[in-house]
């Protein structure tokens, strides 16, 4: 009879064990699959730019090194490992903001603002950039969950038994910290 | 809490589809007893119509609903890119699949999701909405859409929308029976009266209870859509400022709108400034933004 217990008790816990880990093992999955999200957005973005170069490039005068900078930081997106997030959203926001002077630039060019072309792009651009903003902060959520499940009880002891490691997350940089949307064009929509 | 969310709703749609049954049992029953003075037969013809329908609604019940509100689907981002770009946003970040974009055409800002389940979603916005609200405030509306489409909501609600309509249906059959006169060769008289009147009482109560349905399932749902809205833009205000407009606005015109599924909509599509609280499928705008003012 006692015999019997012991062995009910020990299944009771395999199975819990088993559920904890297949948990586990999904969450982590969510982070990596929001981070791939962001990816998807960063290599869209980063096939649009060459285009956007090409178009603005003969029609309006930039500052030395404006373009070349936005290029600069595309190409040094590209090289970045995947697995290193921080350094790729560092950059990323850095062509955000290059990207933001070259449309300002742009603006006082009516030629180009008639363009149907650049107009197409920058739609593009700017609903990428929503698109990265939006997948950033699904990233940190999903973050958040599996963090969470590492340190609450009893998740935490299967956790450190097969070790998985937290999840970092990705920090925003202080402007958009208000409000996480971009928009190039000043009214809104 | 999400997901605590998501299984009361899928008990809450059992409990529906029972209720559902029972209902449409009671009713076959009475309708049976008056037509051809025997239940039986009621409900056994109830019952296989109420599989037979409700099997129908659960797989084409975004069709349905959509030509229900007179909604044109949009099929790529060029027809309508504000919103199929928010939307697409939307989905993103509460991490549900795209859904369906439909837009009705009808000048009063509103919109609805309705669906099955996150994989068979659809949203739709009316054009006013979309001339009306800035992409701040009309990423607030999808973002609580795309709440009731992450939580279920859209199952539930739409599955109150099919039964309800299909009991207001057998409802007006009844009573248009009634007016016809029955079977009246049970000589039983006094038998013959009780079921005559439990049948009327039965026909009578029946909208009146689908619509109670109705109300339990979706006053607190706007609430809690709300404050997932809010979660999912970070923006209050968005939401704040949209609902403001919305309420402000004429009503939609009743061409559009089917009374069933009003209930689907952000704000009440139908609402008529004298309608107070009490049969309202909406909890009251003042109420709402007062709440996500506190956010």
């Amino acid at each position: 009879m006692i015999g019997w217990i012991i062995f009910g008790v020990i299944v009771v816990i395999i199975l819990l064990w088993i559920g904890i880990y297949n948990g586990l093992v999904q969450a982590r999955m969510r982070t990596q699959e929001s981070w791939s999200q962001i990816d998807v957005q960063l290599k869209r973005r980063n096939d649009l730019i060459p285009n956007l170069v090409e178009t603005v490039k003969g029609s309006a005068k930039f500052e030395q090194g404006t373009l070349e900078k936005v290029v600069g930081l595309r190409n040094a997106i590209t090289q970045t490992p995947t697995n290193d997030h921080q350094k790729t959203m560092e950059l990323s926001d850095q062509l955000t903001n290059g990207l933001k002077s070259i449309f300002a630039v742009a603006e006082s060019y009516p030629d180009l603002r008639a363009s149907n072309q650049y107009n197409k792009l920058m739609e593009e651009l700017s609903n990428t950039e929503n698109k990265i903003a939006y997948s950033r902060q699904l990233f940190n959520t999903t973050t958040a969950n599996y963090n969470t499940k590492l340190q609450s009880f009893p998740t935490n002891l299967v956790a450190k038994v097969h070790s998985f490691k937290p999840s970092e997350f990705l920090e925003t940089p202080a402007e958009e910290r208000e409000v996480t949307k971009v928009s190039f064009d000043e009214n809104g929509l | 809490m999400l997901f605590e969310q998501i299984a009361k709703n899928k008990r809450k749609t059992i409990v529906l589809f029972v209720g559902f049954f029972l209902f449409m049992g009671v009713v076959g029953a009475a309708l049976g007893y008056y037509l051809l003075s025997a239940w039986i037969p009621g409900v056994v013809i109830a019952l296989i119509t109420g599989i037979v329908y409700a099997g129908y609604m659960f797989s084409q019940s975004t069709d349905v609903v959509m030509s229900m509100n007179h909604a044109q689907e949009i099929t790529n981002a060029d027809q309508a890119p504000d919103l199929w770009h928010i939307v697409e946003d939307m989905a993103l970040v509460a991490n549900v699949p795209m859904p369906r974009v439909f837009i009705i055409d009808d000048p009063s800002p509103n919109a609805f999701a309705t669906g099955n389940d996150p994989e068979h979603a659809a949203v739709a916005a009316t054009s006013g909405i979309l001339s009306v609200l800035t992409r701040e405030e009309l990423e607030g509306v999808m973002a609580h859409e795309m709440t009731h489409v992450r939580n279920y909501d859209i199952r539930l609600q739409t599955i109150a929308v099919a039964m309800t309509s299909a009991i207001a249906m057998l409802a007006n059959f009844g009573t248009h029976f009634w007016y016809f006169g029955g079977n009246r060769r049970n000589n039983d008289k006094e038998g013959n009266i009780i079921a005559m009147i439990a049948s009327i009482l039965v026909l009578v109560l029946a909208p009146i209870a689908a619509t109670l349905v109705q109300l339990a399932i979706s006053r607190n749902r706007e609430f809690l859509a709300d404050a997932g809205a809010v979660e999912l833009t970070r923006n209050p205000q968005g939401l704040i400022q949209a609902l403001n407009k919305i309420s402000n606005s004429e009503p939609m015109s009743d061409e559009n709108v089917s009374p069933e599924s009003a209930a689907l909509y952000i704000s009440n599509p139908l609402q008529t400034k004298k309608l107070t609280n009490l049969f309202s499928t909406h909890p009251p705008m003042s109420e709402r933004i007062a709440a996500l003012e506190k956010m």
